[in-house]
């Protein structure tokens, strides 16, 4: 037996060590918000946070977050960055087809929490670790600046 | 689950139809967890039409007939309906349609989203629906206060009375207006007097894409079932000629493993130990016919072939003779490769097949055809197939093919195993599973008089029919989804000959997001740059010359000209290309601004895009198709590549063949030129440009032609 934290709900999974927490946290707990994509961290959309950090979860034996607390897109708004990146996705549309978004989103909000104000060149170099097919990339950049802005007030719209 | 209404087959256009919570429930079903989810579950409600279903919560649920894939089309649509039926926005919920004559494409006779037809051709259809219902309403109030309906008008959700000003909400009309006559002929606004058309609308669906809860086929789940992979031939054409399960069936998880037609599927508890009892399965193939073919060898044959005449796509004047007699003449070849469409969600299918009945969930683009193929596949009538169409992860076409390849196979696995199963691609399934985009190889010649005019120009085409051997087939010598943007170019030039080869390769084929014009647009506006510096021209001057009968081209010309500061200094290093191209009935322009650095990598800078699209729906929608197709468009300018070695697909998955990412990303400018015209299309149409406008720059800041997609450092690199 496996334990998980996850979005601050416990669970106890029986499942084979070595699969990846991706299709544990989809299959066995139902969150179905990460997603599947390339299967070898290629891609991001499967990023989840593990103690605050960005993980891919796809390559993520489940083993080897034992006992650690994670948070998925279901639980991400909870958190003062998810909020504000959450509410800036809304404000400027960002999502089309919307399958990676659940990652873009993840990986803006693992961003936030290390940087508050990032600059573009900080925004592109964590970014660029998640792909988006339908071409989002312009709107995420502005909505994590949006976001940002937004914290840095206090909260203030 | 529950049976679904036969919307074609009641009387919806006699009368209005009452419907109970649960009757109507199994409608419900398609987007459980969505956006549906929690409007008027119960209660009596006010269907006027297979696309509207109000509630006594005065919730508005659309029912949309085309498949949100990113497009926006969950909301443009909607803004149809909204507009004539006079609703608070903040009341609409979307439903997807289920399969059903009553939601078939207003132009194909069969429910299905492409072509970037959407919105206009459900331009008439969705404000008539709209109107209808309003006018309904209108009554139903009108006779509930004993007055005439011409002194009773509907705004934002309520009926109001003129004069008195007494109102009531659409909610408390439900009953009644469900007993009203439908009326014909409402008449429809006036396009001055919109208020929602037009707009910059919020997507419907961006909230639950925001928070995890967006429904994709990938996600959806049903009691008892099982997960399968199906391992495919390594070569297309192959089949199984014996396979040995037993280390796979040792597999814990794993439940089953059977041979179908084109391969051998693995069952198991879940995706986990399906992709094990994959690793474990020892599979003997013949590789059929095209084990020897290479991309290499597909080259020569092309080049080879182009040589030879072809079907004539268009002649005008007498080329031939005009060439040979020219002051000057250009030749070239350009290539593109086949391209995967790699959309981020792999495609899945689950299937629940019983002795009566098949129900299916998928993101689908192609609803009647993905019906009646399972149905032929299950031995059922197409009635007896439900299909539930959840939202797409990105579609590009991939997921509307008349094969309905995905489809189908789900529907065998689920026929052999007797038990509900959901079929999913791996990104290497996904990846080396065909239905590209073709190869082309193009011949292209031009020939310029002493005064540096263009007279005479050759093009012949060299690829893969896409409509061949499909329900679409035109059955001509020329398809016309091979030479589109190029048979049809509205460059005057009086002397032109345009004709195509299409040979059978045995490559499964398909609509990339644009279709032939990903190629034609390529090759014809990268020439026509090339023409334009050999007659000592500016391009984009040279354009408006031979585009000047062309009110439309010209328009969104002039507009990027304008906008991208075309002619004015650039920081060194620096260089601008400009292209132009038609497509789905829209304009686009596009200048892209880029850099080369010794390494020979191209950096795009910025674009500037430029569109008329007739008359505009969703404002913000376009731009962000506008975007979307950019980057789509330079994924394959840059990167993409489907190549074949010994009859097999190089690539894999996204370390070989990498899509854009936000490091590429330049800053998009997109500005609309305002136009009365009938809509055109927006999902594709800001593809084609950008490949000739990213080379045609290289060119102006290097001096060396891209001919060949993608770009290849080493062709651009300083030596």
């Amino acid at each position: 037996m496996i334990s998980l934290d996850v979005n601050g709900k416990k669970y106890k999974v029986d499942v084979h060590p070595e699969t990846p927490l991706l299709w544990v946290i989809r299959e066995t707990l139902g969150l179905t918000g990460t997603k599947y994509s390339c299967g070898m961290a290629l891609c991001g959309a499967c990023t989840v946070h593990v103690e605050g950090e960005a993980v891919r979860s796809c390559v993520t034996p489940v083993s080897s977050v034992d006992g650690k607390r994670i948070t998925t897109i279901e639980g991400i708004g909870r958190t003062k960055e998810g909020k504000a990146i959450q509410e800036a996705w809304i404000s400027d549309d960002v999502p089309q087809c919307g399958y990676c978004q659940s990652g873009q989103i993840m990986a803006a909000v693992a961003l936030l929490k290390r940087n508050p104000r990032p600059a573009d060149t900080e925004i592109d170099k964590t970014m660029s670790g998640i792909l988006c097919r339908c071409g989002t990339y312009q709107r995420i950049r502005g909505a994590i600046h949006r976001a940002a802005k937004r914290m840095s007030k206090g909260g203030e719209r | 689950m529950k049976e679904i209404v036969h919307l074609s087959r009641r009387s919806f256009l006699k009368k209005g139809m009452l419907v109970g919570g649960g009757l109507i429930l199994g409608f419900h079903l398609p987007l459980r967890g969505s956006l549906s989810g929690a409007s008027n579950p119960s209660g009596v409600t006010f269907m006027p039409n297979a696309f509207i279903r109000i509630g006594a919560d005065d919730i508005v649920i659309i029912i949309v007939n085309k498949s949100e894939m990113g497009q926006g089309v969950y909301t443009s649509l909607p803004m149809l309906v909204a507009e004539e039926l006079e609703v608070d926005w903040k009341k609409i919920r979307v439903e997807a349609a289920p399969v059903d004559p009553a939601y078939n494409h207003t132009q194909w006779g069969a429910q299905g989203t492409g072509g970037s037809t959407s919105v206009w051709s459900e331009w008439d259809r969705l404000r008539k629906v709209g109107a209808t219902a309003r006018m309904m309403l209108i009554n139903a109030a009108a006779e509930i206060w004993k007055v005439g309906p011409a002194s009773c008008r509907a705004e934002k959700g309520f009926v109001i009375q003129k004069g008195t000003g007494q109102r009531i909400s659409y909610g408390k009309l439900v009953e009644k207006a469900s007993q009203m006559k439908v009326p014909k002929d409402v008449p429809l606004k006036e396009p001055k007097d919109f208020k929602v058309i037009g707009k910059s609308m919020r997507r419907l669906d961006t909230p639950e894409k925001t928070i995890g809860k967006a429904i994709f086929g990938m996600d959806v789940k049903v009691p008892g079932m099982l997960t399968a992979m199906v391992v495919h031939p390594p070569v297309f054409g192959g089949h199984v000629k014996s396979f040995n399960a037993e280390k796979a069936k040792a597999v814990p998880g794993v439940k089953e493993v059977v041979q179908i037609d084109l391969g051998v599927a693995i069952i198991a508890e879940g995706f986990w130990s399906a992709n094990k009892g994959r690793e474990a399965l020892e599979i003997v193939w013949d590789e059929g016919p095209l084990a020897k073919i290479s991309t290499e060898g597909m080259r020569g044959e092309f080049s080879r072939l182009a040589q030879t005449p072809g079907a004539v796509a268009r002649k005008e004047g007498d080329p031939q003779q005009t060439f040979s007699k020219a002051a000057k003449q250009l030749h070239a070849e350009y290539e593109v490769p086949y391209l995967a469409h790699a959309c981020m969600e792999p495609l899945n299918c689950l299937v629940d097949l019983r002795t009566n009945s098949c129900e299916i969930w998928t993101g689908t683009q192609m609803q009647t055809m993905d019906q009646n193929a399972a149905a032929r596949v299950a031995g059922l009538k197409p009635e007896q197939v439900k299909i539930y169409t959840t939202f797409l992860g990105g579609g590009f076409g991939r997921r509307a093919n008349p094969q309905s390849d995905f489809v189908a196979e789900a529907v065998s696995v689920a026929k052999a195993i007797k038990k509900p199963v959901k079929v999913i691609w791996t990104r290497e399934d996904d990846m080396k599973g065909g239905y590209y985009r073709p190869m082309w190889y193009d011949q292209i010649a031009a020939g310029l008089n002493d005064q540096g005019n263009l007279i005479a120009w050759q093009h012949t085409i060299v690829g893969q029919s896409i409509l061949s051997g499909t329900p679409f087939d035109p059955k001509k010598d020329v398809d016309p989804a091979s030479v589109e943007g190029a048979g049809d170019t509205p460059y005057e030039i009086p002397n032109i000959f345009v004709n195509l080869h299409s040979p059978k390769m045995g490559i499964p084929v398909l609509w990339w997001r644009s279709v032939g014009h990903s190629h034609t647009a390529f090759v014809v506006e990268s020439f026509m740059d090339e023409v334009a510096h050999s007659a000592g021209k500016d391009p984009y001057e040279f354009r408006c010359i031979l585009l000047r009968k062309h009110p439309r081209h010209l328009g969104v010309l002039k507009l990027a000209a304008e906008k991208s500061g075309w002619g004015k200094a650039l920081p060194k290093g620096r260089g601008r290309g400009i292209a132009v191209h038609e497509s789905f009935g829209s304009f686009v322009a596009q200048v892209a601004e880029v850099s080369v650095n010794s390494s020979g990598q191209v950096r795009v800078h910025k674009v500037v895009c430029t569109i008329d699209c007739g008359r505009i729906v969703n404002l913000d929608t376009i731009k962000a198709q506008m975007e979307s197709g950019i980057v789509f468009g330079l994924s394959a300018v840059l990167h993409g590549e489907i190549t074949f070695k010994n009859g097999r697909v190089d690539q894999s998955n996204f370390h070989d063949y990498p899509l854009l990412r936000m490091n590429e990303m330049p800053v998009v400018e997109v500005y609309i030129v305002p136009s009365e015209e009938k809509s055109g299309g927006v999902g594709e149409p800001g593809v084609p440009p950008i490949a000739p406008a990213v080379c045609n720059a290289i060119f102006s800041v290097t001096g060396k032609r891209i001919r060949r997609l993608p770009i290849r450092v080493e062709e651009l690199k300083k030596t």
